[in-house]
């Protein structure tokens, strides 16, 4: 079995597109919709990389990244945001909460998968 | 005297608008060419009887020939190149508009006009990075966008693609597209409204002083008891944010109106020489109140200009009455010596000042001014403080040494000025901070 990826994304089909090419290329991806819940499921099923959308319902990636970062079984989990905004402050905010790699949308299958690989042989 | 110096100038450009050679025009009044030369070029002073013999030839009055400048335009003008660096002879503004008004008085309404469009910019900018709504609307249009360039790049690049995923990414694009097309949509709608609201360059706060200046700040539907707001709103014409500030502009006005009711405020205000100290003790009301209802006073009804100006705790300009001699400048960074400003850091304590304003006939102001709180009082919360200045140009009684102010430090003169927050770009240039 593939290491572990947590798609943490409430857009449906982007969740169904990025699991498809991360699960040919031989991951094992589970997803998550909502901000609110988000923390849990990544106790719950501590995952070997989180690709975290920003915008999500009930709680910022942000906030999210700043729990993962704060508690000591996730603290180290590699974590790639995506974002429809791209403004340097939001990637300022991530890179000080200890984001490993920031994406802005739209980005490219290749993108994804490529940065997905590197974090994981990192 | 700059404007002695520029008669020359004038009487030059009225010769050469006649196509009068100027050996011609010195035999008229009996003077050498070289000497009217001397004349034209501002090297010799004229007046008395050559001043008068020089107009007539010219077909010209004397006086056109020798008045001075409208240093409101003038300081328009030098705000204009402080604007636009200093590439502009900055010390032959006031020829150019003694030769050419006209251009001169474009220069400085296109210079407005930048300026509001450039707030405008200010205003579009801050709300793509912080409205809510279109924040919102960008993220369903990218995220529509991500979602089809993903799936679609799945159908193109996967070679061993069954049946069942292709449909399935080939829906996912159908659905994200018509999802796209309305988010597109609604964003694109957004985006159009405010142009449809306000169609002209100027802000809401210029067009509700507009309004107000159009009827000499004086709204007779605002005088009485039972004033209807919303009509005064819908006749004035106003929309969006304009017709917003409008509505907290005439509820000011018609609060002070009851407090002061016109008729016996005119009377007591004639009675007791326009003096606000006075008026307020009169009526028992706040020395603001006063100072906004003196200055609804019309010149038509024989009363003397009076300028008004109110500011918030920050400085900017929330309105502004200007009258013959006396303007702020709202984009050019007024200067902080007015006594409007002087009146916020000693709250409730009314400022009397005269000022003068530096120029070729230096300008000469009486300031009264006050700072106040506004709003509900309310624990624990800072008060908001609004500062209101009433000016009157030229006092009956002048003063010796009045407070030396000017319009902004890029278009100020003055040296040794210890509030100068950059260099000037009159005279030498630079004036050392």
């Amino acid at each position: 079995m593939g290491k572990r990826v947590l798609l943490i994304e409430d857009e449906p089909n982007i969740i169904e597109a990025i699991s498809f090419i991360l699960s040919r290329d031989g991951w094992t991806v589970h997803t998550h919709e909502d901000g609110e819940t988000a923390m849990d499921k990544v106790l719950a099923f501590p995952p070997d990389l989180i690709i975290l959308d920003v915008m999500l319902p009930g709680r910022s990636g942000f906030d999210i990244l700043r729990d993962v970062r704060a508690h000591a079984q996730t603290g180290r989990i590699p974590v790639m945001m995506l974002t429809a905004r791209g403004q340097d402050k939001d990637r300022e905010l991530a890179g000080r909460l200890g984001v490993n790699h920031f994406m802005t949308k739209p980005f490219s299958n290749t993108e994804v998968r490529d940065h997905v690989r590197h974090l994981m042989e990192a | 005297m700059p404007h002695r110096r520029l008669t020359g100038s004038r009487i030059r450009e009225k010769r050469l608008d006649q196509g009068l050679r100027q050996s011609a025009v010195a035999e008229a009044v009996g003077i050498s060419p070289s000497y009217l030369n001397l004349i034209e070029h501002n090297r010799r002073r004229i007046a008395g009887k050559l001043l008068h013999d020089l107009a007539r030839v010219l077909g010209a009055d004397p006086s056109h020939l020798t008045e001075g400048v409208d240093s409101e335009l003038l300081d328009q003008m030098r705000a204009a190149a402080a604007a636009f660096g200093e590439t502009a002879e900055v010390a032959r503004a006031e020829e150019v508009a003694a030769r050419f008004p006209g251009w001169a008085g474009l220069i400085a309404a296109q210079a407005r006009r930048l300026s509001v469009l450039e707030e405008r910019v200010q205003t579009l900018v801050d709300r793509m990075a912080y409205d809510p709504q279109l924040a919102s609307s960008l993220h369903e249009v990218i995220s529509a966008v991500t979602a089809i360039r993903s799936s679609a790049s799945i159908l193109v690049g996967q070679e061993e693609l069954d049946a069942d995923w292709q449909r399935r990414f080939h829906e996912n694009i159908h659905t994200d597209s018509r999802r796209l097309a309305d988010s597109s949509e609604a964003l694109i709608a957004y985006l159009e409204a405010p142009q449809a609201e306000s169609a002209t360059a100027t802000s809401p706060m210029e067009d509700v002083e507009a309004y107000f200046e159009a009827r000499d700040i004086h709204i007779p539907a605002l005088e009485v008891a039972e004033a209807d707001l919303d009509a005064v709103v819908a006749e004035a014409g106003l929309v969006g944010p304009a017709a917003t500030l409008l509505r907290i502009t005439a509820t000011t006005y018609h609060r002070d109106a009851m407090a002061l009711p016109r008729q016996a405020f005119e009377d007591a205000s004639l009675a007791l020489g326009y003096d606000p100290v006075a008026l307020a003790a009169k009526f028992s009301v706040g020395f603001d109140v006063v100072l906004r209802r003196l200055a609804t006073l019309s010149r038509g009804d024989g009363h003397p200009p009076m300028g008004l100006a109110v500011c918030d705790a920050s400085g900017t300009l929330t309105f502004l009455k200007h009258v013959p001699g006396f303007t702020l400048s709202r984009f050019a960074g007024v200067c902080p010596l007015w006594p409007i400003f002087r009146a916020m850091g000693q709250p409730m304590r009314p400022v009397r000042a005269d000022v003068v304003l530096p120029g070729a006939v230096p300008t000469q102001l009486r300031c009264f001014a006050v700072a106040q709180p506004v709003g509900q009082v309310q624990f624990d919360v800072p008060p908001a403080m609004q500062s209101t200045m009433l000016v009157l140009p030229d006092p009956p009684d002048v003063v010796r040494d009045p407070l030396p102010v000017g319009v902004s430090c890029r278009i100020c003169p003055r040296s040794g000025c210890s509030s100068r927050r950059e260099p000037s770009i009159d005279g030498d240039m630079l004036q050392a901070l």
